[in-house]
């Protein structure tokens, strides 16, 4: 009874205390890692932010004082980063300019012009290119010989392509004496290789920067423009640039041209005033809008109507086959959404699809579901029916079940048929309890991407608009087609009109706990 | 009147299983027609809903495996829909497991402890769950260039960013659990808390043993819902070997490609899985997505 624990008992035991120690020491470096790397890439704020929030987890894991938080850190540190730190920047983008024209920081905006380079008149190298090695896999080296002192500089072996190369610098060596070369490149090959020849820079050993100005010539570069003090001088014509600070472009002076890249400045309610006053954008606004509602508004009722008459049908007794009927009804809501509807995106096609093939073979019509913006919108509901009744099914037959037997027994005995207990008792007593799901369905449907992105995308798109915008859009897949699928990428006014649709939600989700308050406390 | 009224009785019997086989027949229509045309040679093949002449041309080319025609003609899978799935199972997997251990942390620290913050934490949470992600993509999607630019593993175009992306869905799970741990009586972990275990081993060793069916259903919850996530994903996904199979699918409907007898082979091949499971735990599933919220 008094024996001493078996040494791997007690090895196990040392490994147990051991353990998150060892686990909590690798995460802090790592963390510690990560904080360096950020900071390298000159985040810094980031990289401070990043620090605060480790030496908050080494204190909540150390502290005795704290030991709640330990179980509570790591899940809202993720909610915080990944979904409240997502949709606050939205807020912020939505203020600003952010767009494909005016992507960059200023300062690297800057840092952009200042990279910008000139030939400088006068010195130049002649330039040979020489392959090694077979074709695949060839590395190229570069020669280059002053024209002025007949001085001789070597290349290191690089690589190059043609397409998808990247700036590349080089630093060449004086060729003290004759280094066996192979053949230098025809004009044909070199011409091949000028995309990714022009992106390459020579660095002689006095660190004057060559480049290519020709296809046998390299002369030295030097910048195009000069800070002094926060404009920049063109060097070359002396114009002077200006950064505007409202319009997020440096600008030319003498000229008034904006250079491009532009950079991110804040542009208080501008984004806004476009949605609500500017026509080019209202009038499509409101259009989609008003179909995002309609839409939302019409799926659930008929989601909710086929449900409930489905559920009815499941809660009658007498009716035999119902563990089948139920499995078969659940279907549609087993199956994953996307494929289900990309499986109606090809159904509904109009000259392949089979739903035409058999309208037109019944009826000799075949209707044009992707280009008549009537039929595209009643088509969404179909498919959308289609996806949501086994949901409301589910809820109604649940609720159904709640209601006390003796109500129907009673109106059995007075006579009455099932049409009028369910509208004078399913309905009635349903009512109150499904409102609040009603609502989170609407909201779900005001919000539904993933069925307009992949039934339609939107189309077909209005033609008297200016900004793209298609008769099926709905709020967030237009906010998506402004960020991310038309040229401009404005992803400032996409995130001005998400500002928008959270507000909306908002207003959604306040009457939806209003609802569900009445009904039944949430215990917290 | 008894007559008259089992008469009538048995016609709306007979008219409901009428109307329910017919309405089935209606809404089971597109699974078979997939069916039939992965079946069917060519993409462009009118038939009838059986096939005349079967080919597995199509169900080879999702398979990977490349198609020789009649004709001596090579025909290469046009897109690598296992790498996909593949893709797809790698990103759920992980995302699951994140996102089961953090709820579940939380869960217990909500249920279990009295602190300062509680309830305010746990109704935020609950508001937050209402705003789905794709209102925030363009926040997402400059989100991870940042991060890209620090540490590119992580930025747009990896799965490690889009895990990431996925980490913060836990609200919905969190509450979730905290109901089902408060269904569990505390007496168990005061009783080994009092034999010397410290919190943390009371949670390990008491409460989650006992805890393993809703660890389950959230962990399949989250797995389905990270396979069939398609904002997030096309928004930080660009490379065709990157894609998951939500976002990929969708390239074989193009309208100047259009693949319709492949896309139903490798819709059958990608859908299935996840139906079944969803099929056979539909008891337990629907319950837990009942609570919260609408599956997508």
């Amino acid at each position: 009874m008094t024996q001493i624990d078996p040494p791997p008992r007690s090895w196990r035991l040392r490994l147990r205390t051991w353990m998150p120690v060892v686990i909590g020491i690798v995460l802090l470096l790592a963390g510690l890692y990560l904080v360096t790397l950020t900071y390298v890439a000159g985040q810094t704020w980031i990289a401070v932010g990043l620090l605060g929030l480790l030496m908050l987890a080494t204190w909540l894991f150390t502290s005795a004082k704290t030991y709640v938080y330990r179980y509570l850190f790591p899940g809202i540190v993720a909610v915080l980063i990944f979904v409240l730190l997502p949709i606050v920047y939205t807020f912020g983008i939505g203020f600003t300019n952010y767009s494909s024209r005016n992507l960059l920081s200023f300062e690297r905006s800057t840092r952009y012009l200042l990279e910008e380079k000139m030939p400088t008149e006068g010195v130049e190298y002649a330039f040979t290119l020489h392959a090694l090695g077979k074709a695949p896999t060839q590395d190229y080296r570069i020669r280059l010989e002053d024209a002025a002192t007949g001085k001789v500089y070597l290349s290191p072996e690089f690589a190059l392509a043609a397409k998808g190369q990247k700036a590349q610098s080089l630093k060449a060596e004086l060729q003290n004496a004759e280094t066996a070369l192979p053949d230098a490149l025809q004009v044909r090959e070199l011409i091949a290789l000028q995309p990714g020849l022009k992106l390459v820079s020579v660095v002689l050993p006095d660190g004057v920067t060559l480049g290519m100005t020709g296809l046998r010539r390299f002369v030295p570069l030097q910048s195009l423009y000069k800070q002094v003090g926060k404009n920049l001088v063109n060097q070359r014509t002396g114009d002077v640039l200006v950064p505007d600070f409202k319009l997020g472009f440096y600008v030319n002076q003498k000229t008034g041209e904006t250079m491009t890249p532009g950079f991110k400045v804040g542009v208080g309610f501008e984004n806004f005033r476009q949605i609500f006053t500017d026509p080019k954008y209202r009038e499509p606004f409101l259009r989609i809008f008003i179909w995002t509602n309609v839409f939302a508004l019409l799926s659930v009722l008929f989601s909710f109507g086929v449900g409930i008459v489905l559920a009815v049908l499941m809660n009658w007794e007498a009716l035999r086959f119902r563990a089948v009927y139920r499995t078969m009804l659940f279907l549609p809501y087993a199956v994953p959404g996307f494929i289900s509807i990309l499986v109606f995106r090809g159904l509904f096609n109009e000259s392949f699809g089979e739903i035409n093939l058999i309208l037109n073979g019944l009826f000799g019509i075949s209707p044009s579901w992707f280009s008549d913006p009537w039929l595209a919108k009643a088509m969404i509901l179909i498919v959308n029916t289609w996806l949501g009744y086994p949901y409301m099914m589910l809820l109604c037959m649940g609720l159904i079940k709640s209601i006390p037997s003796d109500l129907y027994e009673a109106s059995a005995i007075v006579g009455s048929g099932p049409l009028t207990n369910f509208f004078k008792i399913t309905l009635p007593l349903i009512a109150r309890p499904i409102m609040p799901l009603l609502i989170s369905s609407f909201a779900f449907n005001f919000n539904n991407f993933v069925l307009i992105s992949l039934l339609t995308a939107g189309g077909p798109d209005y033609l008297d608009t200016k900004v793209p915008a298609g008769s099926t859009d709905i709020l967030v897949s237009y906010t998506y087609r402004i960020a991310f699928v038309d040229s401009g990428q404005n992803f400032a006014l996409a995130a001005a009109i998400s500002t928008v649709i959270f507000a909306l939600v908002a207003v959604m989700s306040v009457l939806q706990l209003r609802l569900t308050k009445a009904d039944k406390p949430i215990n917290t | 009147m008894a007559m008259v009224l089992d008469k009538s009785h048995r016609w709306r019997l007979v008219a409901a299983h009428i109307g329910l086989v017919a309405f089935i027949a209606l809404t089971v229509f597109p699974f078979l027609m997939v069916l039939s045309i992965s079946l069917r040679p060519g993409n462009f093949a009118v038939g009838s809903i059986i096939p005349t002449d079967v080919t597995l041309e199509h169900w080879k080319l999702a398979l990977g495996i490349p198609y020789v025609k009649p004709d001596g003609h090579i025909v290469n899978p046009p897109f690598p829909v296992l790498l996909w799935l593949w893709n797809s199972v790698k990103v759920a997997g992980v995302t699951a497991l994140l996102v089961l251990a953090l709820s579940t942390t939380s869960a217990y620290a909500f249920a279990r402890m009295r602190f300062t913050g509680r309830s305010f934490a746990l109704n935020t949470l609950m508001l937050m769950q209402m705003f789905p992600a794709v209102l925030s993509l363009v926040a997402i999607y400059a989100i991870f260039e940042t991060v890209g630019d620090s540490v590119p593993k992580m930025g747009i175009n990896t799965h490690a960013g889009l895990i990431l992306a996925y980490c913060g869905g836990i609200a919905m799970h969190a509450w979730t659990i905290k109901g089902y741990f408060e269904t569990i009586p505390a007496e168990m972990e005061e009783a080994a808390k009092v034999d010397g275990a410290s919190p943390f081993q009371a949670f390990w060793h008491v409460l989650l043993p006992m805890a393993v069916p809703i660890l389950v259903v959230v962990f399949l919850l989250s797995f389905i819902g990270t396979m069939i996530e398609v904002p997030v994903a096309s928004v930080l996904l660009h490379d065709e070997k990157n894609l998951t199979l939500a976002v990929g699918s969708r390239l074989y409907l193009y309208q100047q490609n259009y693949l319709w007898g492949d896309f139903a082979a490798a819709a059958i091949l990608s859908g299935l899985p996840i139906t079944m499971v969803f099929i056979l735990g539909q008891r337990w599933l629907v319950s837990g997505l009942t609570a919260g919220g609408v599956k997508g």
